[in-house]
C-alpha cells in the first residue's frame, strides 16, 4: 500500500515537473470555456448542463494524452526495468499510475468550479445537478484514465498509445450514436454499454447504483487487462 | 546465498539461456563473462525478477523466485545496463523516491543519500535533472540507486560500459570496496576487469555455461602450454625454424611477420619447464641479432576466445 502511494506521488509530481500538465490543463480550460460560454448566453438559463455534456468528447482525447506516457515512456527508456526490480508488485505500479492519472483529471476540473459560482451570481443555480455532474465527471475521468493506462501498457510508442486510447474512449462515448440504425431493442443494449449514457444520468443529479457500477466496472476491466498485459511482458 | 538451477529462458523460439546452474556464495564477487548475446543480461534479469524463467528455479537465501519475488527484490540492488533512470527527474528527487520505495526510515533518508553521494561522487549533480547528466554520472546515480538500502546482493550489468578510463578505475574501486562485505554479481566483456575485480568467473556462450571457477583455477585448467614471442633480424625463416625445432619442448614455430629483414614469430611450447635459456642458447650460437623475446602466458583472454569462438 505504501508503495502504491509512493508511485502515485512520483507520477503525480512528474506531471507537474514537466510542462505537460500546464499545457493539457490550459487546452482543456480553453476548449470547455469556449464551447460552453459561446452558447451559454443564447440559452439564458442558469445551469451547467452544456458544460457537462461537452466532457465525454473532450475527455476522450484529453485523457489519452495524459495517460499515454505512463507505461510507454517507461518501456521506451527502459526505466521500467528499474521500476520492476524495486520491491513493488505490478499491482502497486498499476494502481499508483491509475490513481495519479485520475487525480490529475480531477485537479484539471477544479478551476471549472468557478463557472458554477459565476453562474450562481447570474441566476438561480440548482446545485444538485452540478454536484452530480462533478461526481460523474470524476468517475468518467477515472474510467477513461483506466482505458488510457491500458492503451499505454500495450506499446512502447506514445503516439500509438494515444491513438489507441482515444479510439477506445470515443467508441465508448459514441457507441449509441454510431449505431443509430439498429432496432430499438438492440440500441438500448448498446446505449447501456456507452459511457455517455451513464454520464448523462449522473449529471442530471440522479446518482443511480447502476451508473456507479458501470464506471467502476470499466475501471476494473481495464486495470485487470493492463495487469494481464504487464504479466505477459515478463 | 544464491542458487540457480537449470535456469532456462525462451523468447519465442530462440533460447536465450539454456539450462544454467551455478551457485553464488556469500561475500563473493562473481563475474559473468560472455560475448554479446550470450545470455548474461537475461540471466541477471531473471535473478532480479524482471523476467520470469521459462523453466528452472532461482533461490536466494530461502526464498524461491516463484513464490517470494518481493522478498528477493528487497535483498537485491540492481543496476541495469546503461542505467535507464527517469529522465525528467532531478537526481535528489529520484534517490528520494527510491529511498521511499525501499522503505528507509524517514529520518535516515537524507543522511543515507548524502553518504551515497559521497561514495559515488555525485554530490555536485544532486540538483540536476537526470537527462542533463553525462553517461558516467548517470552510471554513478544508478550505482547509488542500487546501493540505496545497503542490499546484501548487488547485481551490476556492465557497470563500467561507456565510462572513461578514470571513471572505470573509480567504479572498480567502489565495487571492490563493496565486494568485501556484500555479494556482488557483475557482467562484463572486458576481461581484464573481470580478472581485476572478480573472485570467481562464469563464462557463458550461447546460453550455456562453458567454464566456471576461480580466475587462477581457470587458467590452470586450461593447460600449461605457453607461447613465446620472438623478433629477430634475419632473412631466412626456414633457417630459424629448423634450428629452433631442435629444442625438444618447442612444438611449432609460427611465422607472424617477415618484413625488411625482421622476422617475428611465435614458438608454441609445451610442458612446465621454462625453456627460455635453451632458446637463447640457440640464438646465441647462430649469432642472430635478437630484437625482442618474451613469454606470453595464457591469459584469460586466450581462454575466453578459445571457449567462445564460433565453431
Amino acid at each position: 500500500m505504501t508503495n502504491t502511494l509512493n508511485i502515485f506521488k512520483k507520477e503525480l509530481k512528474g506531471y507537474f515537473i514537466s510542462p505537460i500538465a500546464y499545457i493539457v490543463i490550459s487546452i482543456f480550460l480553453i476548449l470547455t470555456g469556449w464551447f460552453f460560454f459561446s452558447t451559454f448566453f443564447l440559452y439564458g438559463q442558469a445551469e451547467m448542463r452544456g458544460f457537462f455534456s461537452l466532457l465525454p468528447i473532450i475527455f476522450s482525447f484529453i485523457i489519452p494524452a495524459i495517460t499515454m506516457k505512463l507505461f510507454s515512456e517507461e518501456f521506451n527508456t527502459g526505466s521500467y526495468e528499474l521500476l520492476l526490480t524495486l520491491p513493488v508488485s505490478s499491482l502497486n505500479i498499476i494502481l499508483g499510475k491509475f490513481m495519479a492519472a485520475a487525480s490529475f483529471v480531477s485537479i484539471m476540473l477544479v478551476p471549472t468550479i468557478f463557472y458554477a459560482f459565476f453562474i450562481s451570481f447570474l441566476g438561480d443555480l440548482d446545485w444538485g445537478p452540478v454536484i452530480g455532474g462533478y461526481i460523474g465527471a470524476v468517475l468518467l475521468g477515472a474510467a477513461f484514465s483506466a482505458i488510457g493506462l491500458f492503451a499505454s501498457s500495450i506499446t512502447r510508442n506514445q503516439i500509438i498509445a494515444f491513438i489507441t486510447g482515444m479510439s477506445l474512449c470515443f467508441l465508448l462515448t459514441l457507441v449509441d450514436k454510431i449505431l443509430f440504425f439498429l432496432p430499438e431493442s438492440a440500441l438500448n443494449f448498446f446505449q447501456f454499454l456507452g459511457a455517455d449514457f451513464h454520464f448523462r444520468n449522473i449529471s442530471k443529479g440522479v446518482i443511480d447504483s447502476r451508473d456507479l457500477l458501470y464506471f467502476l466496472s470499466v475501471c476494473f476491466v481495464m486495470l485487470y487487462s493492463t495487469n494481464l498485459v504487464i504479466q505477459e511482458k515478463s | 546465498m544464491i542458487k540457480i538451477e537449470n535456469l532456462t529462458k525462451y523468447f519465442g523460439d530462440t533460447c536465450a539461456v539454456d539450462q544454467i546452474s551455478f551457485e553464488i556464495r556469500k561475500g563473493e564477487v562473481l563475474g559473468l563473462l560472455g560475448p554479446n548475446g550470450a545470455g548474461k543480461t537475461t540471466t541477471m534479469r531473471m535473478l532480479t525478477c524482471y523476467l520470469k524463467p521459462s523453466s528452472g528455479d532461482i533461490n536466494v537465501k530461502d526464498f524461491s523466485i516463484e513464490d517470494n519475488a518481493l522478498e528477493i527484490k528487497k535483498l537485491i540492488g540492481y543496476l541495469p545496463e546503461s542505467a535507464p533512470l527517469y529522465p525528467d527527474m532531478i537526481v535528489y528527487d529520484y534517490l528520494r523516491f527510491i529511498a521511499d520505495v525501499r522503505e528507509l526510515e524517514k529520518s535516515n533518508v537524507d543522511a543515507r543519500i548524502k553518504e551515497l553521494a559521497g561514495i559515488c561522487g555525485i554530490s555536485e549533480v544532486m540538483h540536476k535533472s537526470i537527462n542533463e547528466l553525462s553517461k558516467g554520472y548517470k552510471q554513478r546515480v544508478g550505482l547509488a540507486h542500487a546501493m540505496m538500502n545497503d542490499p546484501e546482493i548487488l547485481v551490476l550489468d556492465e557497470p563500467t560500459s561507456g565510462l572513461d578510463p578514470n571513471q572505470i578505475v573509480e567504479i572498480r574501486d567502489i565495487i571492490k570496496k563493496i565486494g568485501k562485505e556484500k555479494t556482488v554479481i557483475l557482467s562484463t566483456h572486458i576481461l581484464s576487469e573481470a580478472e581485476a575485480t572478480c573472485d570467481r568467473i562464469v563464462i557463458i556462450n550461447k546460453g550455456k555455461i562453458v567454464a566456471a571457477g576461480a580466475t587462477d583455477e581457470l587458467k590452470r585448467e586450461a593447460g600449461s602450454d605457453f607461447i613465446m614471442q620472438v623478433s629477430l633480424k634475419h632473412n631466412n625463416f626456414e633457417d630459424i625454424s629448423n634450428s629452433l625445432r631442435n629444442v625438444p619442448e618447442v612444438n611449432d614455430v609460427i611465422l607472424i611477420n617477415d618484413e625488411n629483414g625482421t622476422i617475428d614469430f611465435h614458438l608454441a611450447c609445451s610442458g612446465k619447464k621454462d625453456v627460455r635459456p635453451e632458446i637463447y642458447e640457440v640464438i646465441r650460437n647462430n649469432s642472430w641479432i635478437l630484437l625482442e623475446f618474451h613469454m606470453e602466458s595464457r591469459t584469460l583472454e586466450t581462454i575466453f576466445r578459445e571457449l567462445t569462438k564460433e565453431s
